[in-house]
C-alpha cells in the first residue's frame, strides 16, 4: 500500500521510485508538449486570462513558458519560472500580462498535465497512483514558488516606496549659510528617527552647518522614543560643533518632555519656528536690518 | 561562501584586530556605514571585556541567515574567565560616561538586533550578537 | 603606534589615527603632556576623523587628557567626529560632556583663535 504523507519511502523496485517516476513524467510531457500546449491555451482562453490577446499569441507565449515549467519539474529548480515575477513580461510580448494572470496560467497547466496523467495511466489505478505521488509534490511547490516569488516582488516596490517616502518627509533645509532648519513631521517610528538624525548629521557635515533648528510643531506624538531620539540628536550634532535649537514646543509638549525625564535646562528652545531662526541668527552673528523706505 | 573568522583575544591590539575583521565582515556582507560603526564598537566593547576580566578569549565572527533569506553578521565573544555571577544586572547597570569600569555589555548591546549572554561563576562566558542587514 | 603631534604656532595639532589601541592612548596622553610643557601650548586641538570608532576606553582616555590640558591652563578641541560615529556615540551615551568639539581643524583653530582674542 502507497502512504501518501510520504511518498519518498521504496516500496517498488528501484524503477519506480519517485524521482524515476518524475523522469517518466517528465519525457512524456516533452514528448506530447505541442497538444499540452494547446489544451492549455485553450483553457487559458475559456478562463479570460490574457484577454488582450489573440489565439495564436497565447499559444505562444504559453508554448514559451512550458520549457521553463517542464524543466522545472525536472531539475527541481524554480528560478526561470520565478523569474516571470520580477518581469512577467519578458518574454517580449505587445501586451501586459497582469500578475495574477501568471499564476492563474501556471495553475492551468497543472489541471491540464494533470488531465493527460489521468488519461494515460487510467488503465493501471495502483501505478496511476504512484504517478500522482511523484507529480503532486513538484507541481504544487512550483505553483508556490510562482506565487511567492511575485509576493516577494510586490514586497521590494513597497520597501522602494516607503523608502522614498521617507527621504521627502524628512527634508533639510539650508536657508543661510551655516544653517540647516529641519522640520520633524508626523509619526516618528525608530526607522524615521535614525534616518532622520543621519541624514541631519551629514548635513552638518557637508554644510558645515554651526546652528541647527529642529521644528517639532508638526510632530505627531511626543513620547519618550521620540524624546529621547530629539536628545540624541542634540548631543550628536554637537559633536560634530553645531549648536541646536528646538521650536516648536507648545507648553503640554514641554510638560510632557519634563515628566518623561528630558533635561529641557540643556536643550536650546524657542516657542515657535520664527523665534528659533532669529535666534539662530543672532548666534551665528547676523543681524537683521530693514531697508530703508525708499529702497524697496 | 563565508567562512568563520576566529580572532584571539589576550592583548588590547587584538582589540583593534577583532573590530578591524569584524568591520571587514560586515562590509561584505553589505551593511550601511553607520551599521559598520555600530558594529565595530560592540566587538570593541565585548573583546575588552574579555581583556579586562578573563584576561584570554575569543571573539568569531560569522555570517548569519534566518529562515526568511534575510542576512547579518554574528560575533560571538568567549572567555574561560571568571563569569558574570548576576547578568541581570550587569545588563541593567545604566551606561554611564563618568568613568566607572562598568561592563561594555549594555553598550554593546543597544547597538545590537539580537543579544544573548551565558556566563557561569569560575566557568566563564558566552556571549552572542546578531545584527540584521535591513 | 606613534601619534603625530604638530605645533602650529601658541597651538598642538594631534592627529590620532584608526588603528590606536588602549596602550596607544596611555602614551598619548603622556607625549601630549610633555609637548604642553615644553611649548607652553595655549590650545590642543584633537583630531579624531581618522578614529573607526570612539568607544567607552577612547572616549574617557580622551576626556582625561582634555581635563589634564586644562589643569596645564590650555584649551582642549576635539575635532572631526564622523556623523557614523557621533551617531553611535550618543546611542551608547558617551556625550563627551564638558569637551569642546568643533566640525573639523579649521573651525577647531578658529575657536582657539577667538578664546586667544578674548584673554588679551
Amino acid at each position: 500500500m502507497n502512504d501518501p504523507t510520504n511518498p519518498s519511502r521504496p516500496l517498488r523496485p528501484a524503477s519506480e521510485t519517485p524521482s524515476a517516476l518524475l523522469g517518466e513524467l517528465v519525457a512524456q510531457f516533452k514528448q506530447s508538449g505541442s497538444q499540452i500546449c494547446q489544451e492549455w491555451a485553450r483553457r487559458v482562453s475559456q478562463a479570460q486570462l490574457l484577454a488582450a490577446a489573440s489565439q495564436d499569441e497565447i499559444l505562444a507565449f504559453v508554448t514559451s513558458i512550458y520549457h521553463d515549467y517542464v524543466e522545472a519539474l525536472e531539475t527541481g529548480a524554480h528560478e526561470a519560472l520565478k523569474a516571470y515575477a520580477h518581469k512577467p513580461s519578458h518574454h517580449a510580448v505587445p501586451w501586459k500580462v497582469e500578475i495574477h494572470e501568471v499564476v492563474g496560467i501556471v495553475l492551468l497547466l497543472r489541471d491540464v498535465l494533470l488531465r493527460s496523467l489521468l488519461a494515460k495511466y487510467q488503465g493501471d489505478l495502483s501505478k496511476l497512483t504512484r504517478i500522482l505521488d511523484a507529480y503532486e509534490p513538484a507541481a504544487n511547490s512550483i505553483a508556490s514558488s510562482v506565487a511567492l516569488g511575485f509576493v516577494q516582488e510586490r514586497e521590494r516596490i513597497i520597501r522602494e516606496q516607503q523608502e522614498a517616502i521617507r527621504e521627502l518627509s524628512t527634508p533639510v533645509l539650508r536657508v543661510r549659510e551655516r544653517l540647516l532648519i529641519l522640520p520633524m513631521i508626523g509619526v516618528i517610528d525608530p526607522q524615521r528617527a535614525r534616518q532622520f538624525t543621519e541624514q541631519l548629521l551629514r548635513g552638518i557635515r557637508s554644510t558645515r552647518a554651526k546652528v541647527v533648528v529642529i521644528d517639532i510643531t508638526g510632530v505627531a506624538a511626543m513620547d519618550s522614543n521620540v524624546a529621547n531620539h530629539l536628545v540624541q540628536t542634540v548631543e550628536a550634532s554637537r559633536l560634530l560643533g553645531a549648536a541646536t535649537i528646538v521650536t516648536g514646543l507648545s507648553p503640554e509638549i514641554a510638560q510632557t518632555l519634563v515628566t518623561i525625564g528630558v533635561d529641557l535646562g540643556k536643550m536650546h528652545t524657542v516657542g515657535d519656528l520664527q523665534g528659533g531662526i532669529e535666534e539662530a541668527e543672532r548666534l551665528l552673528g547676523y543681524k537683521v536690518i530693514p531697508m530703508p523706505e525708499e529702497d524697496r | 561562501m563565508i567562512d568563520e573568522i576566529h580572532v584571539s583575544v589576550s592583548s588590547d591590539a587584538d582589540i583593534v584586530t577583532a573590530r578591524q575583521k569584524g568591520r571587514a565582515l560586515a562590509a561584505q556582507l553589505g551593511f550601511s556605514i553607520t551599521d559598520l560603526v555600530m558594529i565595530a564598537t560592540s566587538i570593541s566593547e565585548l573583546a575588552r571585556n574579555i581583556v579586562l576580566y578573563a584576561k584570554r578569549g575569543e571573539i568569531i565572527l560569522g555570517v548569519a541567515t534566518d529562515h526568511r533569506g534575510k542576512r547579518g553578521i554574528v560575533v560571538v565573544a568567549r572567555d574561560d574567565g571568571p563569569g558574570i555571577r548576576d547578568v541581570k544586572r550587569a545588563m541593567e547597570s545604566g551606561y554611564s560616561t563618568s568613568g566607572s569600569l562598568g561592563l561594555g555589555l549594555p553598550g554593546a548591546r543597544r547597538l545590537m538586533d539580537d543579544f544573548r549572554i551565558v556566563s557561569e561563576v569560575g566557568k566563564g562566558t558566552i556571549v552572542t550578537a546578531r545584527k540584521w542587514n535591513q | 603606534m606613534q601619534v603625530p603631534i604638530l605645533k602650529q604656532g601658541p597651538y598642538l595639532i594631534v592627529t590620532m589615527q584608526s588603528a590606536l589601541a588602549d596602550a596607544d592612548f596611555l602614551q598619548l596622553r603622556d607625549s601630549v603632556m610633555e609637548r604642553v610643557g615644553k611649548f607652553r601650548s595655549r590650545g590642543v586641538i584633537m583630531d579624531v576623523t581618522a578614529l573607526d570608532v570612539m568607544d567607552s576606553f577612547a572616549c574617557r582616555s580622551l576626556r582625561d587628557i582634555a581635563q589634564m590640558i586644562k589643569l596645564r591652563g590650555a584649551e582642549t578641541v576635539m575635532v572631526g567626529i564622523q556623523p557614523e560615529v557621533a551617531f553611535t556615540m550618543v546611542q551608547l551615551g558617551l556625550t563627551l560632556d564638558g569637551v569642546v568639539t568643533a566640525l573639523d581643524l579649521e573651525e577647531g583653530l578658529a575657536y582657539l583663535d577667538r578664546g586667544n582674542k578674548k584673554s588679551r
